[in-house]
C-alpha cells in the first residue's frame, strides 16, 4: 500500500483528474500521435514552433491517471523551451523511470514525483507515453529540416 | 459446488502470495493456470522421453511417437472429431484461425464475396479476416449486438446471402463471456451457402464441445486456456476441407517425396505439421484434457456457472459500476467485463494487484467491440475451476478499495 501511495501521490491525482493543456492547438507545427496497444489508449500532441522553440502544446486523448498527469507536467515543464532543451528533458525523464540510481532530477520540476512508476513495470508506458510524442514529434522536425 | 476446493491444492501457482495477500488470479480468460500434473508431463518427456517423433527408429522416439499421436486421439474423441485426421495441431488458435484464412480461403475468395464476423471478435478471428478481405477483394461484414449485448441473431440473418462464403464467430466471447448460439449460426450459414468457422478459445475446458453436433467446418483452440501449456493449439476441420487447406508452411516431415524442382506431401493430418512439432506441449495438452476428464467437465461447468452468477450479482449491486455485454448473469460464462464510472481500468487494475486480485485491464484484444462500447478498454474478470467465493468476495473488496482510494 506505501508502493501505491507513492504512486498515486495527491499532485499525481490532481494533475490526472484536470490535465494541464489539454486540447487543441488551431495550426500546430507538428502534431503526433500514439498509442498504448496494451489498453487502446491514445494521445495526441500538437506542437506549435518557432524559432526552434516550443511556444505552444497541448495534448488530447483518453487515458489513466498516470498518462494524464505525465503529459499534463510534460507539456508544463516545456512550455517556452527550445527543442534541444525538451530533448534533454525527454532523456532526464527516461533515466529517471528506469535507472533507480539516477538522482538530477530536480530539472523535471512537478514531473519528478512520477518516480513512483519505476516501482510499477506494467504502468512505465502509461507514463512515458506523452514524452516519447514529445520526442518523436521532435524527431519528426529534426528530420524535416534535415 | 465447491470443486476448487479440492482442486486448487493441484495447481502450485497458488501457493504463492502477491504483496503478502492471497492470490486471486481471476485471468483465466488470458492464459489459465497449469495443474501439477501437466507441469509433470513436460517435465518427464524432456527428462527422460525427449527424442523427435515420426522419425525415429530406436524405442525411445518410437515412444516419444506413440504418447504424441495418443494425443490426437484423445483431442477427436473430446471434441467428437470424427476422425483422427481431421486433428491438427498449431501453436495455439491464433495460428489455427489464420491458416483456415491463408491457408483455405484465400484460394477461393473473389472481388464480391462477403466475409461475415461479428463485432465481439477478438483480434485472432478479426484480423485475418480484415487482411484477407484486402487480398483478395472480399468484403468483410459484421453482425452487431442485441439490446441484451448479445449477438444479433436477426442482424445475422439479415446479413447472410449467397455472397457469403464464411461465417466466422466466437463459441464463447472472450470479453461479454456470451456463448454464442454457433449451432444455429452453423445451419443458418450452410442453408446460405457459406462455410462456417468457430474460434472456440474461451470455450473449450469450460464446456462440453462436440464439433460434430455443431456441424461447423472449422474449429479452433489454444491448450494454454485449458490448463494445459502455451505455444499449442489445435485446428480442427472436416476432413474434404481440411484436405483443401493449403499448408502455410513448408518444410520436413510433412513431406512424401522431394525433388529437384517438385514435392510431393503427406496425407492429413501430417501434410499441415511441417516442422518439428511442440512435441512437450501436445504431450501437455493430453494432460490437460485428461485432467479435465478426471475432474469432470460438468462439474466444471457447474462449479464455474454458480460461481459467475454470484460473482455476477455481487459486482451488480455495487455503485457506479458498468457491466458490459447482458444483463443476465447466466448469459456470462466465466467472464465479466466491467468499468468503474471515473476510474480509469488501468488504475484500477494496479490498484487491485496491490491486493492479490489479478485481473485483466484493456482491451482485450476486441479494439472493435472497445469501439462500439465507444471505450479504450475496460476491466475483465474470468474464472475457472480453481477460483471460489473467496476469490470474488477479495474482488468486490477491492473495487470498493479503489473507489474509495479515487474518491475526492
Amino acid at each position: 500500500m506505501a508502493n501505491l501511495m507513492n504512486l498515486y501521490r495527491e499532485m499525481i491525482i490532481e494533475y490526472g483528474e484536470s490535465p494541464h493543456n489539454f486540447g487543441e492547438i488551431k495550426d500546430p507545427t507538428i502534431s503526433t500521435e500514439l498509442h498504448n496497444p496494451t489498453c487502446g489508449d491514445v494521445l495526441n500532441l500538437q506542437l506549435k514552433v518557432a524559432n526552434d522553440q516550443i511556444v505552444e502544446i497541448k495534448f488530447d486523448g483518453s487515458g489513466c491517471i498516470i498518462s494524464q498527469a505525465s503529459a499534463s507536467m510534460m507539456t508544463d515543464l516545456v512550455k517556452g523551451k527550445s527543442l534541444k532543451e525538451a530533448k534533454n528533458l525527454k532523456e532526464v525523464f527516461s533515466k529517471m523511470i528506469t535507472d533507480p540510481d539516477f538522482k538530477d532530477t530536480d530539472v523535471l520540476e512537478d514531473a519528478e514525483i512520477l518516480q513512483g512508476v519505476r516501482q510499477f513495470p506494467p504502468r512505465i508506458k502509461c507514463a512515458t507515453l506523452a514524452w516519447n510524442a514529445l520526442e518523436k514529434s521532435i524527431m519528426k522536425m529534426e528530420d524535416d529540416n534535415g | 459446488m465447491t470443486i476448487s476446493n479440492n482442486i486448487r491444492k493441484d495447481f502450485p501457482f497458488f501457493n504463492q502470495k502477491v504483496n503478502g495477500k492471497r492470490l486471486d488470479y481471476l485471468d483465466s480468460a488470458a492464459t489459465s493456470q497449469k495443474p501439477q500434473i501437466v507441469i509433470d508431463s513436460l517435465n518427464q518427456y524432456y527428462s527422460f522421453g525427449n527424442a523427435n517423433i515420426h522419425r525415429g527408429v530406436y524405442q525411445i522416439a518410437e515412444q516419444a511417437t506413440e504418447q504424441f499421436e495418443s494425443v490426437r486421439d484423445l483431442i477427436k474423441d473430446f471434441i467428437h472429431a470424427d476422425r483422427r485426421e481431421e486433428i491438427v495441431f498449431t501453436k495455439g488458435a491464433t495460428q489455427s484461425l489464420n491458416w483456415v484464412a491463408f491457408g483455405f480461403f484465400k484460394q477461393f475468395l473473389k472481388p464480391g464475396d462477403e466475409i461475415l464476423i461479428s463485432v465481439m471478435e477478438h483480434h485472432s478471428n478479426l484480423v485475418p479476416w480484415q487482411q484477407i478481405a484486402k487480398l483478395t477483394g472480399a468484403h468483410l461484414k459484421y453482425v452487431q449486438l442485441n439490446d441484451d449485448g448479445e449477438f444479433d441473431l436477426e442482424d445475422f440473418k439479415n446479413k447472410l446471402n449467397h455472397h457469403v462464403k464464411v461465417v466466422a464467430v466466437a463459441h464463447v466471447s472472450n470479453v461479454l463471456g456470451s456463448l454464442n448460439p454457433v449451432e444455429e449460426i452453423c445451419r443458418l450459414a450452410h442453408d446460405a451457402g457459406s462455410l462456417a468457422v468457430v474460434d472456440g478459445a474461451q470455450a473449450v475446458g469450460h464446456l462440453p464441445v462436440n464439433v460434430h453436433s455443431l456441424d461447423c467446418d472449422f474449429y479452433a483452440f489454444s491448450a494454454h486456456k485449458m490448463f494445459g501449456p502455451t505455444g499449442v493449439g489445435v485446428l480442427y476441420g472436416k476432413y474434404d476441407l481440411l484436405n483443401q487447406l493449403k499448408p502455410v508452411e513448408y518444410g520436413g516431415e510433412m513431406i512424401e517425396d522431394v525433388d529437384y524442382q517438385n514435392t510431393t506431401f503427406k496425407d492429413l493430418p501430417l501434410r499441415l505439421e511441417a516442422g518439428t512439432q511442440n512435441i512437450a506441449g501436445v504431450i501437455g495438452l493430453g494432460a490437460a484434457v485428461r485432467y479435465i476428464d478426471q475432474v469432470g467437465l460438468k462439474e466444471i461447468e457447474t462449479h464455474n456457472s454458480q460461481l459467475l452468477d454470484s460473482a455476477f450479482n455481487k459486482l451488480s449491486n455495487l455503485p457506479e459500476i458498468k457491466i458490459y455485454g447482458s444483463k443476465g448473469a447466466l448469459k456470462h460464462h466465466d467472464i465479466i467485463s466491467f468499468n468503474l464510472n471515473g476510474i480509469h481500468p488501468h488504475d484500477a487494475a494496479t490498484v487491485f494487484d496491490s491486493l492479490g486480485v489479478e485481473v485483466r485491464a484493456g482491451h482485450h484484444c476486441a479494439q472493435v467491440l472497445m469501439r462500439y462500447f465507444n471505450i479504450s478498454a475496460c476491466l475483465r474478470i474470468s474464472i475457472h475451476a480453481y477460483n471460489d467465493e473467496e476469490d470474488i468476495n477479495q474482488l468486490i473488496t477491492a473495487v470498493k478499495e479503489v473507489q474509495r482510494f479515487f474518491k475526492h
